[in-house]
């Protein structure tokens, strides 16, 4: 069907002054078929259900509306930590600030290297988890992403490897509009941790490909920066393989609007996702939607989706969180919990939780709620002598403390946890 | 210590008068105690005095060496030595156990213009005094009350009222749920703590607790009045009549 004439116009009002990057052969034939894929689902609007409760105009229009810089956001996340820092100015590479791209027992690659390249492994991935993705619900900005990006990073664990890889993405420009694309592959039995911290640009728009090996780990620990005026639109496409773990974190500080979406296949048996996700918005202009997609395509899996968002003065949060069960996936262990701790009435939390089921031997759970402070929990400690500021702070971090255990490295909770009482400490 | 004068309270959403004027004066280092039928206002008062929303007092006045408690947030109430052991203690995931008293100890030196408790100091002193308790390590660890008998999260209020050192405790019905063995173990941590310049408001249903936190005076109180006061005999008076006798001489 041919689509809305007004939709059709947007599309091309995006695509205008935009042009595929060129490389290899099979990357551009990759960036083709995205760009195909762009125009035959038309960008997303507010009138398209997937869209219903987070307008995604800022994200489609062709000017980048602008977004002042944090100011003392210079300190970097995990700077404590050994890893491997890749850092992105505005979506672009920056050779001089990045380590060196090696590590012991894994490749790091430029995309713009690999894309260039005839042969790559790269190409049984990029732009083929993200257009399996596109079904059954489709995601026309993860396809735009493909078609248009030209820098990223592209990764390849071959054992366990020790040191984390932190994606750094500094914001220095206003009005950047960045788009970022990278890939990721755990081969058998390997297992790598990617980082990524940091607001990118004024608007961003970044797409993650991961393919999990039987036996792999992939763990995910991802901080999106507090400019309060910036935008982003992130897609992690993920496909795991059997007795493999994949487990992603994000805390996101402010941002007037934020999508994160996460689809994962979990593919072979005994296998084990988890997505967890905290925030924290101040004001009417914030608004955070995680929308995940995790499908069972296989025996005795484990899936958890934990999120908590705390808002306050009018903020939005949003989850829409969907556990398909396959036909076969017997023994699926199926968990999501969505909640929010409203710290006032102005503030609201939109929730639409979805199972859907087609095998007969699965515990699959579902939960959303929203609240406000516990008050005869804050009067507890008021009356042990913790001033009210202080106690309400205490009892918003134990409400994340759920999604904030998601994360296995105590070192990366601890600075996480840091940001969040230093947020907590700004806004209250 | 702690003096009561004329003290009315009624229910902020609803018309209903709770505590009629009550008048008490507990002297420095004095155990006092509360008995009294159900309804009679006895965990109000514990309530009012510690700043818990949801009351309104429409007369009289309640003064903690000084310092009027009325017109406090209950933080600065803690800070200039209130304490109250709750009757149902509450659970608070995602909160350890030993960071809350740690931010607590913390809050109140800060608000008393004291120095705050290092590190070390602060866990020396905690596993001196939990050992003393029976808690163990893995109980500090654990989230605020979550998961803890009835008999645990008591002990864990004194703990509590032994970290922060407080000059008046209250203790409202500590003793329901617990069995005679707890009870005991929560009285002998009540009774480490007397001394001379500290003070406890004892609230209970039974006279049993008082076998074992003994007494300098017992208040029967009912329908929001302190209606007789006497010496430990009173509480022996009321396990042996019941509050019947003692209420028909009063009326």
């Amino acid at each position: 069907m041919a689509l809305a004439k007004m939709k059709a116009d947007a599309t091309e009002a995006r695509l205008v002054g935009l042009s595929l990057p060129d490389g290899a052969a099979w990357a551009n034939a990759a960036r083709a078929d995205a760009l195909a894929r762009v125009r035959q689902m038309g960008l997303p609007t507010k009138r398209d259900e997937y869209w219903k409760y987070t307008d995604p105009v800022t994200l489609t229009t062709p000017d980048t509306p602008e977004a002042a810089l944090f100011e003392g956001g210079e300190k970097l996340l995990f700077d404590a930590v050994d890893r491997v820092k890749i850092v992105f100015v505005d979506g672009v590479f920056d050779a001089d600030a990045s380590d060196d791209l090696t590590g012991e027992g894994v490749e790091i690659e430029r995309l713009a290297d690999v894309a260039a390249a005839d042969i790559h492994w790269a190409k049984d991935i990029y732009g083929v988890l993200e257009a399996r993705g596109q079904s059954p619900v489709e995601r026309p900005l993860a396809a735009l992403n493909t078609a248009m990006a030209s820098d990223g990073v592209v990764i390849r664990a071959t054992e366990k490897v020790s040191k984390p890889i932190n994606l750094i993405y500094l914001h220095k420009d206003v009005s950047s509009d960045a788009t970022l694309h990278n890939v990721v592959k755990v081969e058998t039995g390997a297992e790598v941790t990617l980082l990524e911290t940091g607001p990118a640009a004024a608007r961003f728009s970044k797409c993650l490909e991961v393919e999990v090996a039987d036996g792999g780990a992939f763990h995910h620990v991802r901080s999106q920066g507090r400019d309060h005026e910036r935008r982003a639109v992130t897609h992690t496409f993920a496909r795991i393989g059997a007795e493999s773990t994949f487990k992603s974190f994000t805390l996101t500080f402010n941002g007037v609007l934020t999508r994160n979406e996460c689809i994962i296949e979990i593919s072979g048996d005994d296998a084990v996702a988890h997505v967890a996700g905290a925030c924290v918005g101040d004001g009417r202009d914030f608004h955070h939607d995680d929308t995940v997609f995790i499908t069972h395509d296989a025996v005795n899996c484990e899936s958890r989706q934990v999120f908590k968002k705390v808002l306050r003065n009018g903020a939005t949060g949003v989850f829409q969180g969907k556990i398909l069960v396959k036909h076969g996936a017997q023994k699926t262990d199926g968990y999501q919990i969505s909640q929010s701790l409203l710290l006032d009435e102005d503030s609201q939390f939109l929730a639409k939780p979805e199972l859907e089921i087609y095998a007969d031997d699965v515990a699959c759970s579902h939960g959303s709620t929203s609240g406000a402070i516990d008050e005869d929990a804050l009067f507890y400690l008021r009356s042990r002598g913790v001033p009210e500021k202080e106690a309400t702070n205490l009892l918003t971090l134990s409400f994340l403390a759920e999604a904030l255990e998601e994360i296995e490295s105590e070192a990366l909770a601890d600075d996480l946890r840091d940001r969040l009482e230093g947020w907590l400490a700004r806004h209250s | 210590m702690l003096k009561i004068k004329d003290l009315k309270v009624k229910l902020e959403e609803e018309d209903k008068q709770i505590l009629k004027g009550v008048d008490l004066t507990i002297e420095p280092g004095s155990v006092h105690a509360i008995m009294g039928p159900n309804g009679s206002g006895k965990s109000t008062l514990s309530y009012v005095l510690s700043g818990k929303d949801g009351y309104e007092v429409t007369g009289g006045s309640a003064e903690l060496e000084g310092d009027d408690l009325l017109d406090m947030d209950p933080e600065e109430r803690a800070a200039v030595g209130l304490f109250l052991a709750f009757q149902y203690p509450v659970e608070i995931p995602g909160v350890g156990n030993m960071t809350f008293l740690r931010t607590a100890v913390n809050a109140q030196r800060k608000a008393r213009g004291e120095e705050e408790m290092s590190a070390a100091d602060f866990l020396k002193e905690i596993r001196e005094k939990a050992k003393s308790l029976k808690i163990d390590a893995e109980m500090l660890k654990r989230p605020v009350n979550v998961g803890f008998s009835g008999g645990e999260k008591k002990r864990n209020e004194i703990l509590q009222m032994a970290m922060l050192e407080p000059k008046m405790c209250i203790l409202d019905e500590t003793d329901s749920g617990l069995d005679v063995d707890a009870m005991k173990l929560v009285a002998e941590g009540v009774n480490a703590l007397r001394s001379e310049g500290r003070s406890f408001l004892v609230i209970t249903h039974y006279q049993r607790l008082l076998d074992h936190i003994q007494p300098d005076v017992v208040h029967i109180m009912a329908d929001g009045k302190i209606v007789k006061s006497g010496g430990p005999e009173l509480a022996l008076d009321v396990e042996n009549n019941g509050y019947a006798d003692i209420l028909a001489e009063v009326a």
